[in-house]
This record gives structure tokens, sequence and C-alpha cells, in this order.
């Protein structure tokens, strides 16, 4: 081994704490690194990869299968314009029940779920819109069914659907969860199966799926789906649906929360540089002496250069290794979550990122062990042996004084005056403190703003809600809809949320069953505990200057405390007065105080814009207004759904099962109105933000760890000496976390603010991508309290990274620590 | 005949695969004795002294100060031993570097828990019965190696120890310096202060302790009484 491999070989072995360091350190930025590019990746256009990779449908087909023959419809694979075309699918729409027991949304136990496109599919992985399998397996046989992910209430595998509205009431068994990217089905049978989910009296349906030679604009893709027309009997096409459409909506859906993880990406890679070059470079300059003693025998600054950058990188390596395993363990579940997020399926760690992360880490510890070391070595021998023995003893005394005087133990009053005598390490202590509070406060708020959307979303404010007609009233909330875009051009990844969330029924949906509105008011009126209450009805209009149809939701009754979360303006407070979503009044080029005119059913309605609403339903293509605005079009418009806030002091289950003896002749049931709003994504980001803050937390605690074990080998003989005058381990462990609680209380009370700040800026931005301006509800989540926890909490990663170090220091003997000068 | 205060009983230390530091070594030091521990360099005299301060463990055998048996202590008890017990001397002064020389003085009192007040003016009268008061608000940095050590002392004498231990006291000391300290020493145990003093210098012996002990490879050669030295 040549003289300079032994050199590093023996720095290596000696230094073993600084080391271990170095290389736990990368492991955790190489950890933070990889999952923070995989974030990056995964939030760059998740739906154009998804859908290039699932090779999506770019024009979806619904054809009516009693006008065209499978036959004619898979010529159609040749018309002009289709490069390549899968199918014919049989389809079927039917509405499942659930086999959930006690979820109380059914009459008898089990729940109505949506009405849902099944297609009929042998083979998943083949041809166009390569369905994504994300848990359990394929159908393979009748009785089986796959669930689009997310398409009904409580999908899980396992769980049976009955369609008792079928001949037979045939039940199928979930054995498996898929997505489709280009959303062409809500479940997947056999082909054989469709045949018994067809009603009786309706035709059974066909699915056809192309992909065209030219997709990127809606008028090219409308000349394919004219093409595709062309070439079938006349009548035969029932709907379709553009990959546009599509990817407008899963766009809109994602862009929430893109800026999100975005953020936190950039985060862990900013604090994976930043502990590196610290950790690096505070360990080569605790080696000044050593650097000192291999000049004075002869090396050349070259030879302690290239000793230096090998010192630091052999345990740099090892931990960049082990950090690329690490983070390949913790970004494939952060990732799955992402996938369920973005409402795709096989997000994966690119393998860039796994390259960029090494190179990135080791290029950057050459570097900064090289500027170091570059440093030490061009010192003078004897500048680096005496600038190695001791640190600067001119530093920190004026601090030591003032230390001195204060009515702390002397412990305390030693500790707190260290950070002077070391200001730069301080410094690079302080900054990863910093960053650690500056995620945590930003992902605490994100969390809170996030529940605070997602209430605003739901406009589930009422106690108990009682469904009075359709499906949808029914249906369990939090349950969202993914079908085939529909006649009247509802996005097939808008989401519905049932009796709770009235704007959200699908246009067009059928209205199976009705019940006097009346007698359900009458019932509601004489329930004791029955406090306030508005009824909601629904219908579709078209507005002036805007295209396509819009749905208008009307309410009986004062609905301002329905959790309809303003974001501008004021409520409605009567007739002829409208509240519109962002969306709306970007797309109507409208703003608080116009008028604009609805065309609902024939008779022009003109309603003053007097409040912007949060939501994202329809795309955000709604108005809300008063029911009696819509009288003179609409004089027999029913309320669809009741939402009632009981009491003070009432029991809500109770008053719910009194309310469902009175209205079950009539048909009706209610249900308790906050179930849970969206949990699932909720619980999807709080549990990804919770990963990710506990990394980048870990990664500043490990950025205090070293700068703190620096500090205390640094400092060993000092210990010595305060050991031999009779300082107690306590003492010790005192003296050393004391010396990090005023860079803690300085990084968290500079790191909220920031995390504040970085929150404010996000968020807006979230929205804003999302195309929606957000109220001030989830803008100002944090309180003072909190904000004070928050601020404290860098005092506790300088507290945890500080521990270790200091419980080193009080184990040293002091016979051992006098010797180590 | 006044009760040992120190006792050391078969006492043995081994460092690694290296030969014994200490060897079945029995010591006895009586309340008012000032005793040298010469030896060469590596024959145990270090040892000796680290053990009896409580900064080592024995192998095997037992250590005993002023009643207490410091071979068992646990690291906290053996601070708080340390504190109540001894003061400690080192060749080369072991003053915080970053601490004005008050401040030095002030640490081991503070420690124990010594009201503030009470340990300046202690601090403050010993700094003045040594004759370096006038550096009180200055760094060691700035004084001269015998001022260092006069401050080393009055830092060693701060909680009144009934046992004072200098581990080469005048090794990193010119001559004039050395002498100012050794007579230092002799002047404390005048006044009734026991002071185990490890040196190899046979001057330092001689000017200021009563009893002297020669260690050789771990082993004591010679306790010469002080019939035998006057």
């Amino acid at each position: 081994m040549s003289v300079l491999g032994r050199v590093v070989r023996s720095g290596v072995g000696r230094r073993r704490v600084q080391t271990l360091v170095i290389g736990l350190t990368m492991t955790m930025a190489v950890t933070a690194a990889v999952l923070g590019g995989s974030l990056l990746v995964a939030s760059s256009a998740p739906f154009d990869h998804a859908f290039a990779r699932e090779h999506g449908a770019h024009l979806s087909v619904q054809f009516d299968a009693r006008r065209a023959t499978a036959a004619r419809l898979s010529a159609s694979a040749d018309a002009p314009g289709v490069a390549e075309a899968s199918g014919p699918f049989g389809t079927a729409t039917v509405t499942p029940h659930t086999d959930i027991e006690g979820m109380g949304g059914g009459m008898d136990g089990g729940i109505d779920g949506v009405p849902m496109t099944v297609v009929g599919r042998a083979e998943p992985h083949t041809g166009v819109d390569l369905v994504a399998l994300t848990e359990g397996r394929w159908a393979e046989r009748p009785g089986e069914i796959v669930i689009s992910d997310g398409s009904q209430p409580f999908p899980s595998l396992g769980r049976r659907l009955t369609f008792p509205a079928l001949p037979g009431g045939p039940t199928l068994k979930v054995v498996g969860l898929a997505r489709s990217a280009s959303r062409t089905g809500d479940a997947w049978v056999v082909p054989a199966q469709i045949a018994a989910l067809t009603p009786h009296g309706r035709g059974a349906g066909y699915e056809m799926l192309y992909r065209l030679t030219t997709a990127d604009t809606a008028a090219r893709v409308a000349a394919g789906r004219r093409a595709v027309t062309a070439v079938v009997p006349a009548g035969a096409v029932s709907g379709a649906q553009s990959w546009l459409t599509v990817k407008k909506a899963a766009d809109r859906e994602t862009a929430l929360f893109v800026p999100f993880l975005l953020a936190f990406g950039v985060l862990g890679l900013v604090m994976s540089v930043l502990i590196v070059g610290n950790v690096v470079a505070g360990t080569v300059g605790a080696g000044l002496r050593r650097i000192g003693i291999l000049k004075a025998i002869g090396f050349t600054p070259h030879q302690v250069v290239r000793a230096y950058v090998g010192q630091a990188l052999v345990p740099a390596a090892i931990g960049t290794a082990l950090g690329v395993v690490a983070g390949h363990l913790a970004t494939v579940p952060v990732l799955s979550e992402t996938a369920n997020v973005y409402g795709t399926g096989g997000l994966a760690v690119a393998p860039w990122v796994d390259i960029a992360a090494v190179a990135g880490a080791l290029g950057l510890v050459a570097v900064t062990a090289w500027a170091a070391a570059w440093r030490a070595g061009r010192l003078r021998t004897v500048d680096a042996l005496a600038v190695g023995r001791t640190p600067s003893p001119g530093r920190g005394r004026r601090a030591g004084r003032v230390s001195a005087l204060l009515p702390f133990p002397r412990p305390v009053g030693l500790g707190l005056a260290r950070p002077f005598a070391r200001p730069a390490r301080s410094a690079a202590m302080g900054a990863a403190i910093v960053f650690g509070t500056v995620a945590v406060t930003f992902a605490v708020g994100l969390s809170s703003s996030l529940a605070e959307v997602m209430e605003a979303r739901a406009h589930d404010a009422a106690d108990v809600t009682v469904g009075v007609s359709g499906p949808r009233n029914s249906m369990a909330p939090g349950a969202k809809s993914q079908g085939a875009e529909n006649q009247d051009g509802e996005s097939p990844g808008a989401k519905t949320q049932g009796a709770k969330n009235p704007s959200a029924q699908a246009p067009g949906a059928a209205k199976e069953t009705e019940a006097d509105p009346a007698a359900i008011t009458a019932a509601i009126d004489s329930q004791p505990g029955t406090g306030k209450y508005y009824g909601i009805a629904t219908t579709q209009a078209t507005v002036s200057g805007a295209a396509g149809v819009i749905s208008v939701v009307a309410f009986t009754g004062d609905a301002s405390w329905g959790g309809y979360d303003m974001v501008s303006g004021r409520w409605i407070e009567g007739p002829g007065e409208a509240v519109v979503p962002t969306p709306f009044l970007t797309a109507t080029d409208t703003r608080v105080g116009d008028t604009v005119t609805l065309n609902d059913h024939g008779t022009a309605v003109t309603v003053r814009i007097v409040g912007e609403v949060l939501d994202t339903h329809h795309q955000g293509m709604e108005v809300f207004t008063d029911r009696v605005t819509l009288a003179a079009a609409e004089p027999d418009l029913q309320v669809e759904s009741h939402h009632i806030a009981v009491k003070a002091g009432t029991d809500v289950a109770a008053y719910t099962d009194r309310l469902n003896t009175a209205l079950r002749p009539l048909g009706v049931t209610a249900e308790n109105g906050r179930v849970g709003n969206n949990s699932g994504t909720v619980a999807v980001l709080n549990s990804l933000t919770a990963v990710l803050t506990l990394m980048l937390v870990a990664v500043a605690g490990l950025g205090v760890l070293n700068g703190v074990v620096l500090d205390t080998r640094e400092r060993v003989r000092d210990l010595g000496i305060h050991k031999a005058l009779g300082m107690t381990p306590r003492q010790t462990v005192v003296m050393v976390v004391t010396s990090v609680v005023m860079t803690g209380l300085v990084g968290g009370a500079v790191g909220v603010p920031l995390g504040v700040a970085l929150h404010g800026w996000i968020m807006p931005a979230m929205g804003h991508s999302a195309g929606l301006n957000l109220p001030e509800s989830v803008i100002a989540v944090y309180r003072t309290p909190e904000l004070v926890l928050l601020a404290l909490g860098g005092l506790l990663i300088a507290v945890l990274g500080a521990l270790p170090p200091a419980g080193w220091a009080a184990r040293t003997r002091s016979a051992v620590a006098l010797r180590t000068e | 005949m006044t009760t040992p205060l120190i006792e050391l009983c078969e006492v043995s230390r081994k460092y690694d695969d290296g030969p014994p530091a200490l060897h079945d070594t029995s010591l006895t030091v009586r309340a008012g004795e000032a005793v040298a521990i010469l030896g060469p360099s590596g024959s145990g005299k270090s040892t000796l002294l680290n053990l009896i301060a409580g900064l080592d463990r024995p192998d095997t055998g037992t250590v005993t100060v002023d009643g207490v048996r410091v071979d068992g202590l646990g690291e906290a008890a053996s601070a708080r031993y340390r504190r109540d017990r001894i003061g400690m001397v080192f060749q080369f002064f072991n003053l915080l570097d970053d601490l004005t020389v008050a401040d030095n003085v002030v640490l081991s009192a503070q420690l124990a828990g010594m009201p503030r007040g009470e340990a300046r003016r202690r601090a403050a009268e010993l700094l003045g019965t040594l004759g370096v008061d006038r550096h009180a608000r200055a760094y060691p940095g700035r004084l001269s190696g015998g001022e260092r050590q006069r401050v080393a002392v009055a830092r060693a004498l701060m909680n009144r120890p009934p046992l004072l231990l200098a581990d080469e006291p005048t090794g990193a000391l010119d001559s004039a310096s050395g002498e100012e300290v050794g007579a230092l020493l002799t002047d404390l145990n005048a006044d009734g202060q026991t002071i185990v003093v490890v040196t190899h210098d046979p001057a330092l012996a001689r000017s200021c302790t009563s009893r002297t002990v020669r260690l050789v490879d771990g082993r004591i050669t010679e306790d010469v009484r002080p019939e035998a030295v006057r």
C-alpha cells in the first residue's frame, strides 16, 4: 500500500466517530436526495408520464350494441388517422351494492355505490390502455371483478358487490384494484360476465380504445372521432372521451398537490447539499493538526489534499451506497402513496435519479473536502500545528465572561458561551436547524391547509343529511366517481361525493326514486333537536360567455353555514344572487359584482355574482343560488337532499335514528353528515408529510450531531479538565446540550417565520395551479401557540442532535480525555 | 499517630497487552504527609496518581481515600469525590484558555454548587495568597508558566480538599519558577495540607516532601520515611 493509502486508511480508522458521522450523514442525505428527486420526477407531468407508460387511449368511444356489431367496430381500427385500436370490449352501466356492515348508509347494513361503467376485458396488459393493477390480480373468471382504485366507496380486495337491480342479482368478488390513466372504465370483468350485468330491456354497449396518429389538440382528436364515426353505422356512437379531457381533469386534480411535493423534494435536496458540505468541511477542518504533522514530515499540499479527499470519500461512498438502498426502501412506499394522490399507477425510482444522487453526493464530498483540505494544505506547517491543537482562544471570551455572571449553574453558563467560540460551526448547525424547522413548519401548515381544503371541498358542515332521490343520495361519503364521460360533459375525473356533496352529482344521472318533499320537511320539522336545515336541488344550464353545460345548485333556506368557504364577497342572501367558484369566474371572465345570464331550459335567468366560493366539483363550473331564482325556469325543480344542523346538546346518532324511523315510510334515509371527507387523500398526504418531515428533521439532527461531535472531540482536553475538577456526567451532558440551546432557539425562531412564509407562498401556488383562489381559512392556518411549539421544535432538533455526543462526552474517562491532546 | 488518608492495597493496573503499569502495589499515606512519588518514565507514577484521584480504576486491589472506596465509585460519585476531597495540579496546568484566571479558579467550587459570592471571595483570597491576584481578570495564555501553575494550585485548593495531588508540577517550568512552586507546596504542607507529588525531579522531592516513594516497572522499590530523608 502506498504511503498515501496508509494515511487514508489510518485516518479513516482512527477517526471512527467522524467517519461514522460522514457515513451516516451521506446515508441520510442520499436517502433524502433519492426521495426528493423521485418526488420531483413523479410530480413532473404525472398524467403525461402515466399515459405514456400505459400506452393510453387518445380516444375512447362507446357504442350502442344494438346498432353496431363487434365485427363492424373492429373494422374501425382501420379508420383514417387511427394508429392502433383495442376492442371492442363489452360494457354495462350498473349500480353496485357493497357488503359493508355497519356503515349506516344502506337500509340493510350495506351501502349502495355509484353507477359505474363495467368493461369486459380479458387481458389488461395488451393493446391500448394498459391497465395498471395496484392490488390483487386481474379477473380470470365470471364472478370476479377488478375495481378502478377510488371509483367506489371503500374499495378493497375480497369485498363482494351485488347488483340487486339486475336479473338474478349477481354477486361479484373484488379480486383486484387497478388504475387506467385513460380512465376508460370504472371496473373490469371477464368478457363473459358482461351479459349477466346487462339489465333487461337495455342493450349492451361496446367500447373501443384508439390511439391516433396525431392527438395533440382537441381538433385532431375530434377529427379522429369523426373518422371513427364515419365507418360505423349511423347512431352507433353513444359517447366518446378525449384523452385531452381526461388530462385536463387529471391535471386539475393533481395540480393541487404538485407544488406540495415539489417543495418537499427541493427541501430534501437543499438540505442534503447543506449538511453534506457542512459535515465534510467540518471534519476536514478538524484535522488541521494532523495535516500540520503530515506536512511536517514531508507531505506536499497536493498529497495532503488527495489524502483528505480520499479520507472523506471512503465513508462517503459506503454511506452513499447505503443511502441508495435506504432511499429505495423509503421511496417505494412514498411513491406508491404519491401514485394514489396523482391517480396514476406504477411510479418507480428513475435510474437517473440514483445516478444523479450518487454522482452529486460523491462529487459534493470531493469538492468540499478538496476545498477544505486545500485551505489546510496551504497553511504554513507551524500554523496548521498551532491552529489544530486548540481553537482560537480569542473567540467567545466576552460571551464566556458574561455567561459566568448569569444566574445559572456553571455547566449551563459554560454551554451557553460555547457557540461564540466557534461561530462558523454554530452558524452551520443553525442553518441545519433552520431548514429542519422550516420543513416541520411547512409540513404542519400544509397538513392543516389540506385538511381545510378537503373540508371546504366537501361542504359537509351539516350534522345530518337526508337523501331524497337518485343513486347519489345513498352513496357513502367520500366516494369518487371516475366513470366515462357522459352525454352532459361531466369529466371522468370529476369526483362526486354523495348527499353531503350535492353539487357533485353526475349530471344526467338517473333519478330512480322520488319522495314527497313536503313530507320529508314535515318529518324533519317534527323531530326534536332539529336546529336549522336547508335543501338542495340541482340542475344544469348554460351560461353566456362559456362553453358547455354548467351545474346549478339551488338552495332552499340559508346554506351559508353548510361549509361553503368564501374566497371573496359574501354568501347569497336572496333570489337573483349567486356565488361561484374561481374557475367559473375565470371561464366567464367575470368578477364578484358582475351579472351573468343562465340559460335554464330555454329561460334566461340573470343572477348577480355576490361571492367567490371554494369549490372544485365539476371543474369549478358551478353556480350556487337560491331555488327561487330558478322558479320561472324550473317551477318543478325538486329538492334532492336536506342538510340539517341539530340543536346544541343533541345526540346526533340518536337524532338520526329517530329521523330514519320517521322517514322509513317515505323510502329515504338520513345519515350522519360528518362521517369523513375524502379522508383517503388527506390520510395519504398526511402520511407523506410525516415521512418527508421525519426525513428532513433527521438530516437536520445529523447536522447538529456532526457539529457537536466535532466540538466535543476538539474540546476533549477541556472536558477532561472539567471532569478532573469534579464535573459529573450529568453536568457534562447539561453543558454539551446547553451549547446548542441558543442555536436551537435562534434556528427555531428564524425557521418558523420562513416556514410560514414558504407555506404562504406555496399554498396559493397550489391553488393557482388548480385554477383556484384559496380562502383565508386555508392559508392562515397557523395559531400562535402552534407557532411557539414549532419554534421550540428547533430546540428539540438541536437537543436530539446533541444528546449522542453529550452522552459520549459524559462517558469519556477523565484520564483518557486528559491524555488526548 | 494520625489515621491513614490514603490506603492502596495490592493494586494492579494493566493497559491493553502491555506489562502492568502497577503490580500489586500497596501504599499508605497519613494526613499531613507530603509524599513524592519518584520514578522513571513509564514506571507507573501517573497511573498511581490517577487511581488515587479516581480518574482511573484498578484491575485488582482497593483504593481508599479519606474513608472512601475510590475503586468502586461510578462516574458521578467519582466526580463528586474529586470535587470534595481532591485538588489536582498538572504538569501543563490544564487551565481553560477561554476562561479568565478568576473564572478558572472558581470553576470547581461552582460545579460543587458553592454560592457565587462565596466562591468569588474564596478565589480572591487564594489568588492573593498565591500572589497572582493581579491577574484575576486576565486569560491564562498571558501568564508565565510559574504564574499559571500558581493559578492551578489556587484552583486545586478552592474546595479545601484534604488531599492535593500534583503531577509533575514543575515539569513545564523553568528552574526559578519550579523552585517557587516547590516552596509553595512546602508552605501548604506546613499548614497541614496532605500532598502527593508525582515527579522525576529528586530536587523537588527533597525540597517539598517528607517522604519519597520510588516506583520502577509498576512496583514500589523504595519507600523512604522522613527520618531517612532528613
